[in-house]
């Protein structure tokens, strides 16, 4: 299929294409590169090196960065050496021109991408630090080479929306990645630019680009926008002097395909009115035309859709899973408590990170005293005793995330199924009070699974535990390790995990998936004694029928294994759960 | 730097400006949280606003833009000039930016390290709340910025003084600013406390409809590839709108208040159980506003409908599991109570 009426591509053509597109014209927007480091992914990136002005810096920004780096502030050294304050700029200010290179994508934090999303849009950035003020140009765009292993890693949705181009190398092999040393000269390239700038406006394109960005899902009206600029610098570089048809199919399935949230078609009637007028008299030849082009370019941004994404469209899902990404960006970067500097005091660079700025403003006003009495032998610029030195204070406060471990397995009815999300939704308003994160492990059938990583937001907790399906068998031991794990990793980003287990303790999944009571059980008991052993804090929640008294007992001795405080649900009416768990996390925290 | 975008040609989008043409209006109405999708022109919106305010009227050289014919809420240099009258200069109304990662000393002020270092002087340095003293100050995905940073401007706002104690400086500097924020509920949702202290709130989405659409990128287009033909286009627009805040702000005070229609906007906010009493004096001021705008003598019913759900949809006593939008919840008490 090649609706585009050009020449197939391969995907490294169509990855180098991107690459030419978006050095043509990089500024206020970026490229998407999904792959592992390699000689492919180094081979794509000489060639957008290649393709991007000499002079252009092209500066690799690791996702870890500090704003004093990232923004600018005050240059230590050169202010000592001056004696008066001197600013530095930001690495972002020293790209201005160029493009950055943004390294493990996946892992930048959401407040550093927001950083970067502002120069982005408007072009320049403001650095307010340190006693600094000032506006630098940074006239930049990125690539963020995105390394994350599944869905659930992905660079910041701040940068994914302003990332024009996507390109995924995970499936392109050494042999077909060419470094092109032959390629067309600069002087070429330059010319490209000069047509670019002068493309005239083109309504058709801008019609159809817009018509298939909605009849694709994508809400945001950037999309289009790239998608735009996109056919203009393929027109461009192929040496016309006006957008056409091919260049729209290609743009839109360079740009919009890996946005696409749903297939045309598939429900158009209740999302939105279609794109033209479904009465009776047919539409002007004109009107006519654009809609023929627009179905056109909606075959090639179809067919262009990545495999993985558009097996989830097809699922009906695809709205969902981006959300989930989407979600857990935000909340790695609010839930960063840990060493939150807010603010300074005198004391010894021994006792903690001594605060450069701040000593400086302490040591500042006796500045001529002590030059007067140190007298002109002292070739000191600035005078710092020891009494000035000030250290950085860091806020200790841990937030908690609790994690509840829910049995969805059959043995729990689905009556009593309900009754556990109750009880669910009145601790989460419990943690949204308490500005807790919260996350969610369900087990049921033959494994377990995160179906909420740790997140702020209650109400997406609460959208999940709805759609929870039931059923099946209760692999209590696997629920329960794959809790054990999720709290390690809680506590990395420094939060402290409790886990709020709700189960009926009728386990009959082992952990090699295969069923059995007894050995279930077993299972179940080594996972609970892990669990104690990792001293992560605990509340079981015992769902058992009151008439089922040996579930109960097993329940029981779970919830002792794992050092839990226990109570049972069908006596303890909510109120009563919720305080159970108040008293819990408090005792934790305290 | 390059002339923003006009406010004028921002299609659709109807709350968000009317929100903020209140706010030009009536800055006492309290800051303005815009919250919604990605690329929908919230920045956009806010960097409009910042040219086509009308300029202000400030004392020469003040880093705080005092006003130079009243006599209250100086700042200490400007009060402190005995009587003389101090030299008065047109400049563009402040819509201040404060950039995620800006630091505190920036954002209050600061021992100026420069006078300090070189002179030995103590001076002090004003920051970002003083410049955006009589104007706007504008935060991009606010709900990323650090806690205390927003605690603190929070505070500012609702006091209009900065007081400054720190480094052996001890200032007070008046800073009356409307507080913008911007952000995305996907990044993690603002605390309650915080919610209330934003006067009104708007939900701001793209616009679903294919036309409108078009136009949006249509004129996207126009003015990134010739900003100076596109501002020229829609100054004729621009200057018609500012001329509207200049005229409302005048006919703001001669705009009466019915006691029927305090009643009504009382029991909106009993209907909606929304808490303490700043529900409602937004919900009048801004009314009140609006009716100027509209050139009306007095605020009518419609104005209290048309402002209600940006009013009062953030201070509902928020059931964190109850997701029933909070707008329709004000829609559905508007319809009761005024029919």
């Amino acid at each position: 299929m090649n609706p585009g009426g050009g020449p197939e591509l391969s995907p490294w053509e169509r990855a180098v294409l991107a690459a030419e597109a978006f050095a043509l014209a990089p500024v206020g927007c970026g490229i998407v590169v999904r792959g592992r480091p390699g000689p492919v992914r180094d081979a794509w990136l000489r060639r957008l090196a290649a393709a991007l002005p000499r002079a252009a810096p092209f500066r690799r920004i690791p996702a870890s960065i500090a704003d004093d780096r990232l923004i600018g502030g005050l240059d230590i050294p050169a202010t000592l050496k001056a004696g008066r304050p001197v600013a530095e700029k930001g690495l972002i200010a020293e790209t201005d021109g160029g493009v950055l290179v943004i390294a493990m994508a996946e892992r930048l934090p959401a407040g550093v991408a927001a950083r970067i999303a502002a120069a982005l849009d408007e072009g320049e950035i403001a650095l307010e630090r340190d006693g600094m003020s000032m506006t630098s140009p940074a006239r930049v765009g990125y690539v963020a080479l995105d390394e994350g292993a599944d869905d659930e890693e992905a660079p910041p949705p701040i940068l994914i929306e302003r990332s024009a181009y996507f390109v995924d190398l995970d499936a392109i092999a050494i042999r077909d990645a060419d470094d092109g040393a032959d390629d067309q000269d600069p002087g070429a390239r330059t010319e490209a630019r000069a047509r670019f700038d002068a493309m005239p406006e083109d309504e058709a394109a801008m019609k159809a680009l817009v018509g298939v960005a909605a009849s694709l899902g994508i809400a945001s009206l950037r999309a289009p926008i790239y998608a735009l600029r996109c056919a203009r610098a393929l027109a461009a570089l192929e040496g016309e002097d006006a957008i056409g048809r091919r260049h729209i199919s290609l743009a839109a399935a360079l740009c919009l395909a890996h946005r696409a949230t749903r297939l045309p078609g598939a429900d158009d009637e209740d999302d939105e009115p279609p794109p033209d007028n479904p009465e009776d008299d047919p539409p002007p030849p004109e009107e006519q035309e654009i809609q023929q082009l627009e179905d056109v370019v909606l075959d090639a941004a179809e067919a262009a859709i990545p495999l993985e994404l558009l097996a989830r469209l097809k699922a009906g899902a695809g709205a969902r899973a981006r959300a989930a990404v989407q979600g857990k960006a935000g909340d790695s970067q609010i839930s960063t408590r840990r060493g939150r500097p807010i603010g300074t005091r005198p004391g010894h660079p021994r006792e903690g990170r001594i605060a450069l700025v701040a000593t400086l403003r302490a040591a500042a006003p006796w500045q001529p005293l002590r030059r007067r009495e140190a007298g002109p032998g002292d070739a000191r610029r600035i005078h710092v005793s020891p009494d000035d030195l000030r250290i950085v204070l860091h806020h200790e406060k841990r937030g908690a995330t609790t994690i509840f471990v829910v049995d969805a397995s059959g043995s729990l009815a689905m009556h009593r199924l309900a009754e556990v999300k109750g009880a669910i939704e009145l601790l989460l308003a419990d943690c949204y009070v308490r500005r807790d994160s919260v996350a969610l492990v369900a087990f049921r059938g033959k494994d377990a699974e995160v179906v909420l990583p740790p997140t702020r937001s209650t109400a997406r907790a609460r959208r999940r535990l709805a759609g929870l399906p039931g059923g099946g068998g209760t692999p209590l031991a696997r629920g329960l390790d794959v809790a054990a794990l999720l709290a390690t990793q809680v506590r990395r980003t420094g939060q402290t995990p409790f886990i709020v287990l709700m189960t009926d303790g009728n386990a009959n999944v082992g952990r090699d998936g295969e069923g059995g009571r007894p050995k279930a059980f077993e299972d179940a008991l080594d996972a609970s004694r892990k669990l104690f052993a990792a001293r992560v804090a605990a509340l079981a929640i015992d769902t058992s029928p009151p008439s089922r008294l040996r579930d109960s007992a097993q329940t029981l001795k779970i919830a002792e294994a794992m050092g839990a405080d226990y109570i049972k649900l069908p006596i303890a009416d909510s109120a009563r759960v919720n305080a159970a768990v108040r008293l819990s996390a408090q005792r934790l925290q305290g | 730097m390059r002339q923003p975008y006009p406010f004028s040609a921002i299609v659709g989008q109807d709350e968000m400006k009317l929100a903020f043409l209140i706010a030009a209006v009536d800055p006492s109405i309290g800051g303005i949280l815009a919250f919604g999708d990605r690329g929908t022109g919230k920045s956009t919106a806010v960097r409009a606003l910042a040219a086509l305010l009308p300029k202000i009227k400030a004392v020469e050289g003040c880093p705080y833009n005092c006003e130079p014919s009243s006599t209250a809420g100086l700042c200490r240099a400007c009060g402190d000039e005995g009587g003389k009258k101090p030299k008065a200069t047109l400049k563009p109304a402040p819509v201040v930016d404060l950039p995620l990662g800006a630091t505190e000393d920036r954002v209050v002020g600061a021992l100026n390290l420069e006078r300090a270092l070189a002179h030995g002087e103590k001076s002090f340095q004003p920051g970002l709340l003083a410049q955006a003293n009589r104007g706007f100050l504008y935060i991009d995905e606010c709900n990323l910025l650090e806690d205390h940073l927003v605690d603190l401007l929070l505070d500012v706002a609702a006091s209009g003084i900065n007081v400054v104690e720190r480094e052996g400086l001890s200032v007070r500097h008046p800073a009356r600013f409307v507080l913008i924020g911007s952000g995305n509920p996907e990044e993690g949702e603002l605390r309650p406390q915080l919610l209330d202290r934003f006067g009104l709130a708007v939900e701001v989405r793209t616009p679903q409809d294919v036309p409108s659409r078009i136009e949006v990128v249509k004129r996207r287009d126009a003015y990134d590839r010739d900003p100076d033909a596109f501002l020229e286009q829609w100054a004729p627009a621009e200057k018609k709108l500012c001329a509207r805040i200049v005229a409302a702000r005048a006919h703001l005070a001669s705009v009466a208040t019915p006691d029927a229609i305090v009643e009504s906007a009382t029991r909106l906010c009993l209907k909606l159980g929304s808490d303490g009493l700043r529900g409602e004096l937004t919900l009048i001021r801004a009314a009140r506003a609006l009716a100027s705008l509209d050139k009306k003598h007095e605020i009518h019913e419609q104005q209290l409908k048309r402002i209600a759900p940006m009013a009062l949809s953030h201070r509902l006593r928020r059931n964190p599991l109850d997701e029933t939008g909070s707008s329709a919840r004000v829609q559905r008490a508007v319809e009761e109570v005024l029919g």
